[in-house]
């Protein structure tokens, strides 16, 4: 069994503060899911991290909000999101906000991609002034895309980089995020209703078979 | 295999030289082109249907569909799309039908949602019930055209006791059905249950989508006892730019692109070219990349190109189409090739009367000749 985290990463610059707390985040949750499976027989699950810079799909983002459909390595990218089994979101603070980017690649998945699924929100800035961005923009995207978010959100201001209790605070967050995804059993709260088209090389699963649509919509 | 055009009626200015037509001059060019895809020997133009601008498709298309018919003699008219959700099925059952007479049963249509989400509330729907319009709707027109007296009662539309829908079909022959779709799983279920065609419309999308809505009408057609999956009736869009030289389909073509209404200002030329089936080049390229379309949709009945868009003056219209005419035989060839015999022709009016054993008049009369009986107590 193995566990796939995704990372979605929209710093700019390179290298950027907002990476460098994403992957902090990343290797405190592989290690704290490793914690919380010690005892399991057989050992814990495999912890697969996949990072998504969205500064490499920004061309691509454009274009799909023109074109309604997602290129080459952006929709695998989405296809590797859709498919996580936990999320670790990062963004920069942009006029008291997350940036654009990062909304153009949440506003590009189809309804119901992240319902259920676990994800531990982060933010960076220049000061600590912008923290509360986690709760009062994140957090109520998140909620609207149904998605489960662990309480704990680290937010880190370029100071917080010589500071100890910034790792305490990726600790906690990470030891949530892997408690959410062990006791689980990897992952999403129930199925998904996924409305959400597969895949480039996936075919469609089960339809509504006319019948149900036809009742549906006499049921109206 | 039907080879034809189709239309959205875009009044879009041109981005070369900033002229607009108007309203008059973009729906006689419809007719103009309508009248070459006959001339150089296309099988189908279909039009779209539109209320808004900056469009000049009509509102009903039989309006445009009736003049056409009497200015061709073989083309079948068709519609890219019929909206489903916001017309009044029994409004489709009776302009339709009326059409289909006028024209000899050169008609067809392609049911669609339409993209326009103020059209719902300009005809007092709800955009969020959608499917369930599209599913109710077609499923009331498909009964008007086929029971002479119909009792109906639905969710979206009052409803009907004793109705006729008049005039009925010609030679008792309903006009045949596709259903279009981009990204609407529901919608290639809606074709296959009636054994209706599948259309996709293959311009705005990678082509691996297209693979799976096809596949997916396809293997429930076979579902639903209508034939093996590849007897299905599918139609595919497809749009290209083509001049002699590669370079010069390029260099003219770019501006239209980049200012496109649909895709412009996103992806390149060359981008879009890769990721969706539009092909600008030479005439033989135009050739090889249509004919790789069966690769991935299977043997299938019915392509239409998109020419008359994106302000691109009448006079290069014609002129692509005169291109085409010149490849038209090659691409004929290039579709029979290694499609088996068990592949079925798109169906025409003439295949549907042959299938129903022979036409015949079912005009209802007010009152029975013989009988004596209204319409209402024959049926009951």
């Amino acid at each position: 069994m193995s566990v796939r985290i995704a990372v979605v990463s929209a710093g700019l610059s390179q290298p950027s503060s907002t990476r460098l707390l994403a992957d902090q985040l990343a290797a405190a949750t592989t290690a704290a899911v490793g914690d919380a499976t010690l005892h399991e027989v057989g050992g814990g699950p495999e912890v697969v991290v996949d990072v998504v810079e969205l500064r490499d799909h920004a061309h691509a983002l454009a274009d799909h909000l023109l074109t309604g459909f997602a290129s080459g390595e952006l929709a695998e990218a989405i296809g590797r999101v859709a498919r996580a089994d936990a999320l670790i979101v990062v963004t920069p603070v942009f006029s008291a906000s997350y940036s654009g980017l990062f909304k153009t690649f949440f506003d590009v998945l189809e309804p119901e991609t992240l319902a259920g699924t676990p994800v531990l929100l982060a933010a960076t800035a220049g000061t600590a002034r912008h923290s509360l961005v986690l709760e009062h923009a994140l957090r109520p995207l998140f909620a609207y895309l149904r998605a489960v978010t662990v309480p704990t959100a680290v937010f880190a201001a370029t100071e917080d980089f010589g500071d100890s209790t910034l790792a305490a605070r990726v600790h906690r967050a990470a030891g949530e995020l892997a408690a959410m995804v062990v006791g689980r059993g990897g992952g999403r709260l129930g199925e998904r209703r996924s409305a959400a088209l597969p895949g480039p090389d996936e075919e469609f699963g089960e339809v509504v078979p006319f019948e149900a649509l036809l009742r549906r919509s006499h049921e109206q | 295999m039907q080879i034809g055009i189709f239309t959205v009626g875009d009044v879009t200015t041109d981005p070369t030289n900033g002229t607009t037509p108007t309203e008059n001059e973009r729906i006689r060019a419809t007719v103009a082109i309508a009248r070459k895809a006959e001339e150089i020997g296309l099988d189908v133009f279909a039009t779209g249907e539109h209320h808004n601008p900056p469009f000049a498709a009509p509102a009903n298309p039989p309006v445009l569909l009736a003049h056409l018919a009497a200015q061709t003699e073989r083309l079948v008219l068709s519609t890219s799309t019929t909206l489903i959700t916001t017309n009044d099925p029994v409004r489709l059952a009776q302009d339709y039908a009326y059409v289909q007479h006028l024209a000899e049963g050169r008609v067809d249509l392609m049911m669609g949602r339409g993209n326009t989400g103020p059209v719902y509330p300009w005809f007092g729907k709800d955009i969020r019930k959608g499917i369930e319009l599209a599913v109710e709707n077609y499923a009331l027109l498909h009964r008007l055209w086929r029971e002479d007296v119909v009792d109906w009662q639905g969710a979206h539309r009052t409803p009907l006791q004793g109705f006729t829908s008049t005039p009925r079909p010609l030679d008792g022959v309903p006009p045949f059905v596709w259903h279009g779709s981009i990204r609407s799983p529901e919608i290639a279920e809606q074709a296959a249950y009636y054994g209706d065609g599948f259309f996709h419309n293959h311009i705005f999308w990678p082509a691996s989508h297209t693979r799976q809505m096809v596949a997916l009408y396809r293997r429930r057609f076979e579902h639903y006892g209508h034939g093996t999956a590849e007897q299905a009736i599918v139609g595919l869009g497809g749009q290209f730019f083509m001049r002699r030289n590669s370079q010069d389909a390029v260099r003219e073509f770019r501006p239209y692109f980049d200012n496109a209404p649909v895709y412009g200002h996103g992806p390149s030329l060359e981008d879009f070219s890769r990721q969706t089936p539009l092909t600008v080049g030479s005439p033989q390229e135009v050739l090889e990349r249509t004919l790789g379309f069966k690769e991935y949709a299977g043997h299938y009945q019915r392509q239409l190109f998109l020419v008359d868009h994106a302000g691109l003056p009448l006079k290069t219209v014609l002129e692509q189409l005169d291109l085409l005419g010149e490849i038209l035989p090659e691409m004929r060839k290039g579709f029979a090739e290694g499609r088996p015999a068990s592949v079925p022709d798109a169906p025409t009016h003439a295949s549907l009367v042959a299938a129903a054993g022979g036409g015949h008049d079912t005009t209802v009369h007010g009152v029975d000749d013989v009988t004596g009986h209204r319409a209402e107590e024959v049926s009951a």
